[in-house]
């Protein structure tokens, strides 16, 4: 393909291949700091090709793909072309990833110990996960938690991470010393615009965590705090996991392993700044 | 780049130690196009190789053994499904590989369940499987038709729990095709596996493959039809010298000679196959191998000149002219109704 | 025609992991996993590997007669999840 990109995060190395240049420059720009896949050679391809040969050029639009496709996955406009990036590399890891069990999960870590926030897209993993690096913890990931089988502990994923309405002013607020991508506005998600993981969290991606704290949280709801039992954790996670099925055994000896040593509990929260002192109370 | 060197690296294992890191990405790229990445998988184990492929590669294999056991268990259940009918159930394509732990089902992909039944059984395990949780997925009438009247299997079926295809077929080309296999000699001489199921024989299985590779669809996921030919027919050879002898003259039975020539001279020119001295068809074979190699070192289809003529010929093998034109007519005017 | 018998993995079939009030089955067969409550370990084992009549399940668990058709419903919903075969 025309534009190509190579980045390493965490244990997983992507090639990026794009029609356009411009999706190409976003990604080497934020992601300046990480190193490239380990022998050059890369665990997944994402491509980012035109619709049909003339959308490169009249109204571009910017088809999903790579080693592992959603047959129904719409484009987007060139002007999205980095959430396109970012979409695609996540899909890979969603549907192709064997090795680590993925826990769809925000995770931040402080003294080896890893807190793991996991819920529905809108529950608030990503603010919060960037508050708490505004807080001192490592930033791990916002999207994916990678639970390695064999030793049950934590693989860090610290990709963009991906900020949403409201939540931009709040975060850019609390972190105003970081990077921050383009504002993408009208996105099928909203406004979007990518935090870039500060030094700390990219120096230290290759080095994972014990879990100690399991966090249900949920925005909007008058604060609450809930313990929960290992078999109700048991079954939000394989809800949350996109590839608990096709891990067979691996799976279920690595989740029932997680949910018996990791302590859960569902948190309702008003506000981030109410959801942070539950946190870090328990932390 | 082509799919040209992923053929090279599952015929000769050896030289993916000259592989650089470019060609790396280009053969995962394309081994996971092709759905062959588990099965190569499987042919470069133990070789040393740089430890991100060595890591892909692992994670690969441990995916084609859920592959399997997913494949074996919808086996089971359609066994068990079927078992009030008294019928054979015969595995065809990669299920029936797996179950009989041929070499051609080390590491290779499985879609839906395919099974063979006899004709006259078809209305019988149809509502057998409707009765044990499959649903059909199609409610289009036209469609469901279509499958009925001219295609050789139920519309079909998917299981409203465990979200896996059934294809239930009674021959293995439409009525309607040119070649006319007999389904009685397939069901006849089917080769029983443990636990209730079977498989076809040694030859027809391959026969199948043959036909399949062209028959039915455009040549895509060819490559990965062409490999379960090249393992199948040294498998087969290997227990027994005069296997080539008798699947030239099985062919002949199902009218099939010229697919099976064709499929043969394809396996032979990428995968070394060792086949009988055959008389080429230049052209055929050219454009074929064109065909099945028709990958960019991103895994993505090339020259769609050749995928468009291949994908009209196919049809036409499979319909009478007039009925190919009723059925492109139909699926065209659908399809601009769903846009309007 | 005979009585409907009911016959359950062998142990080694199962991988079971008991998660506080729910137990996790994992069906080594299938590669699917089934959130479960008490009685259906213990009915499982009660069958494991062997081919057991109502009548005999029933008297293992201690059930009166008019309590067979509920054993029989939950043993069906076994059977079309795929962990216990009939004939």
């Amino acid at each position: 393909m025309r534009h190509v990109f190579s980045v390493r995060i965490g244990p997983v190395g992507f090639r990026v291949g794009s029609d356009w240049r411009a999706p190409v420059a976003a990604l080497r720009t934020l992601y300046a700091g990480y190193p490239t896949p380990d022998d050059g050679i890369a665990d997944y391809n994402v491509r980012l090709s035109a619709t049909r040969p003339w959308r490169r050029f009249i109204r571009p639009s910017v088809a999903i793909a790579g080693d592992y496709m959603l047959p129904d996955a719409a484009p987007l406009p060139l002007a999205h072309g980095l959430l396109a990036a970012e979409m695609a590399m996540n899909l890979q890891l969603a549907l192709g990833e064997r090795r680590f069990l993925l826990l769809h999960a925000a995770t931040v870590e402080r003294g080896g110990e890893a807190i793991v926030l996991t819920g529905e897209s809108g529950a608030g993993k990503s603010t919060l996960a960037a508050l708490l690096a505004a807080r001192g913890w490592r930033l791990m990931g916002d999207e994916f938690a990678l639970v390695d089988p064999e030793t049950g502990l934590v693989h860090a994923f610290p990709r963009l991470v991906s900020l949403k309405n409201a939540a931009i002013a709040v975060v850019r607020a609390a972190l105003p010393a970081a990077r921050f991508g383009p504002l993408m506005a009208g996105t099928p998600k909203g406004d979007i615009r990518h935090l870039v993981p500060d030094d700390t969290a990219v120096a230290a991606m290759q080095v994972p965590a014990r879990a100690v704290r399991l966090v249900f949280p949920r925005f909007g709801f008058a604060a609450e705090r809930r313990t929960v039992g290992a078999g109700e954790a048991f079954v939000r996670l394989t809800q949350a996991s996109t590839n608990y099925v096709a891990l067979g055994e691996r799976g279920f000896a690595a989740m029932t392993r997680f949910v018996r040593e990791t302590p859960a509990m569902a948190l309702d929260y008003p506000d981030a700044d109410a959801a942070i002192a539950a946190i870090e109370a328990e932390g | 780049m082509s799919a040209r060197l992923l053929c090279r690296l599952l015929a000769a294992p050896g030289e993916a130690r000259a592989l650089d890191a470019a060609q790396w990405n280009a053969v995962i790229a394309i081994a996971r196009a092709e759905l062959l990445i588990g099965t190569l998988a499987f042919r470069l184990r133990g070789l040393p190789l740089p430890a991100p492929v060595e890591a892909i590669l692992a994670a690969a294999i441990l995916s084609a053994e859920e592959g399997r056991r997913q494949a074996l268990w919808e086996a089971v259940m359609a066994r068990r499904a079927l078992a009030a009918l008294d019928c054979p159930v015969i595995l065809l394509k990669g299920t029936a590989f797996v179950a009989a732990g041929l070499d051609a089902g080390q590491g290779r992909h499985i879609g839906d369940l395919d099974i063979l039944v006899p004709a006259d059984m078809l209305a019988r395990a149809e509502a057998a499987l409707l009765d044990a949780g499959w649903e059909w997925v199609k409610s289009d009438p036209y469609d469901d038709a279509y499958y009925r009247r001219w295609m050789h299997e139920l519309p079909p079926l998917i299981h409203r729990e465990r979200d896996r295809m059934i294809d239930v077929h009674h021959t293995i080309l439409p009525p309607t095709a040119r070649s006319t296999p007999d389904p009685a000699k397939l069901i006849a001489d089917a080769v029983p596996l443990a636990d209730g199921v079977a498989m076809l024989s040694p030859e027809d299985v391959v026969i199948h493959a043959a036909i399949h590779l062209f028959a039915d669809g455009d040549l895509s996921g060819g490559l990965r039809n062409l490999w379960d030919i090249d393992r199948l027919v040294r498998e087969f050879a290997a227990r027994d010298a005069d296997y080539p002898a008798r699947l030239v003259s099985r062919a002949a039975e199902h009218q099939a000679s010229r697919a099976v020539a064709r499929a043969l001279r394809l396996a032979a020119a990428l995968f070394d196959t060792p086949i009988p001295p055959q008389p080429a068809e230049p052209l055929f074979d050219a454009a074929a191998r064109r065909r099945l190699l028709a990958r960019d070192g991103w895994g993505r289809g090339t020259r769609p000149a050749t995928r468009l003529a291949f994908y009209v010929r196919s049809h036409w093998l499979r319909m009478p002219p007039a009925m190919l034109a009723r059925h492109l007519w139909i699926k065209m005017w659908r399809r601009s109704r769903h846009a309007g | 025609m005979a009585a409907t018998r009911y016959r359950a993995p062998v142990a080694e079939g199962l991988c079971v992991a008991p998660l506080d009030d729910l137990v996790a089955i994992y069906h080594r067969a299938s590669g699917l996993t089934h959130i479960v409550v008490a009685p259906v370990p213990e009915l499982l084992a009660a069958m494991a590997g062997e081919w057991r009549s109502i009548e005999a399940l029933a008297a293992a668990f201690g059930l009166a007669d008019d309590e067979h058709a509920a054993l029989i419903e939950r043993l069906d919903e076994l059977v079309a999840a795929g962990l216990v075969e009939a004939r």
